[in-house]
């Protein structure tokens, strides 16, 4: 557990820092409210309408095919790890994984899946 | 020290779960509330010396199941509500059948743990050890798991490009 203890400083200092932030603003910061203060900030524009809206459903295929190539990698990490041990058997064994992933990408380029209209 | 991370991570965990259920009217905040339930097993992962387990948590479920959630919350714009769970009693009984059979099945689980935990080398876990092994004893199941991603690929397009021919 020990060599984790850098990460848990960094985190206890970047949590801290937030915290620190967050409390001196509002021991030392004025208070003044008014109702433009409390609308949504947007680059001094008025908001015109509710930030909930639907999203167009093309996102839709970019989250599909970024979950399936997400899911690749995983498995290319391990694999990068042990690269150098493996050799050439570790080329050869990876090689139809990753030239499936490869007809994958290739199919979705030609179906025009990565087309936005 | 280890007991207290693990009671600050389990809470954790436990907390998101609740957090996501509790905030169901908002499925955005809904979705948030799970990656914080995902990022507290990952660091209870982590804590079990099983780091590539623990990192995979926060790189597949954390980042892209749970993208994929807010896509499909704000594809399908769901904030007006829980949807059709008042009016449907089924899927209610449903729900609460599904957690009585998980909870019994990890009760018996629990039950039939045998102490003291099996000795394992300090290797075991580690992402290259997990390495070594799927590429040479279960080489077959990750090829089929490149089959299975290619099919995935071509289900998703089949199913999102239909209009094309």
């Amino acid at each position: 557990m020990s060599e984790y203890a850098g990460l848990g400083l960094f985190m206890a200092l970047g949590a801290g820092t937030i915290l620190l932030l967050l409390v001196l603003t509002s021991v030392l910061g004025p208070r003044l409210r008014f109702a433009e203060k409390d609308e949504p900030f947007e680059c001094g524009e008025s908001p015109l309408v509710s930030p909930y809206r639907r999203f167009p459903v093309k996102f839709y295929m970019v989250a599909i095919s970024f979950i399936i190539f997400d899911l690749e990698v995983v498995f290319l990490y391990p694999w990068a790890v042990v690269f150098r041990d493996l050799g050439w058997y570790g080329l050869l064994v990876a090689a139809p994984f990753l030239s499936m992933l490869s007809i994958a990408l290739a199919y979705e380029w030609m179906k025009g899946a990565l087309e936005w209209d | 020290m280890e007991s207290i991370l693990f009671w600050v991570f389990s809470i954790a965990a436990i907390g998101g779960a609740l957090g996501m259920v509790g905030t169901l009217r908002n499925t955005v905040y809904s979705a948030l509330w799970l990656v914080v339930s995902m990022l507290a097993l990952a660091c209870l992962f982590i804590m079990l010396n099983a780091q590539f387990v623990g990192l995979i948590q926060i790189m597949v479920y954390a980042g892209a199941i749970v993208v994929l959630f807010l896509f499909v919350v704000m594809l399908l714009n769901l904030t007006g509500g829980v949807m059709g769970a008042e009016e449907q009693p089924l899927l209610k009984f449903v729900g609460v059948a599904l957690a009585v059979a998980v909870s019994l099945q990890l009760g018996s689980i629990l039950l039939r743990i045998e102490l003291p935990w099996p000795e394992v080398s300090p290797e075991y876990g580690t992402t290259a050890e997990i390495g070594r092994a799927l590429y040479t004893d279960y080489l077959l199941p990750f090829e089929v798991a490149g089959v299975l991603l290619l099919a995935a690929i071509v289900a998703a397009l089949a199913m999102a490009k239909r209009e094309r021919g």
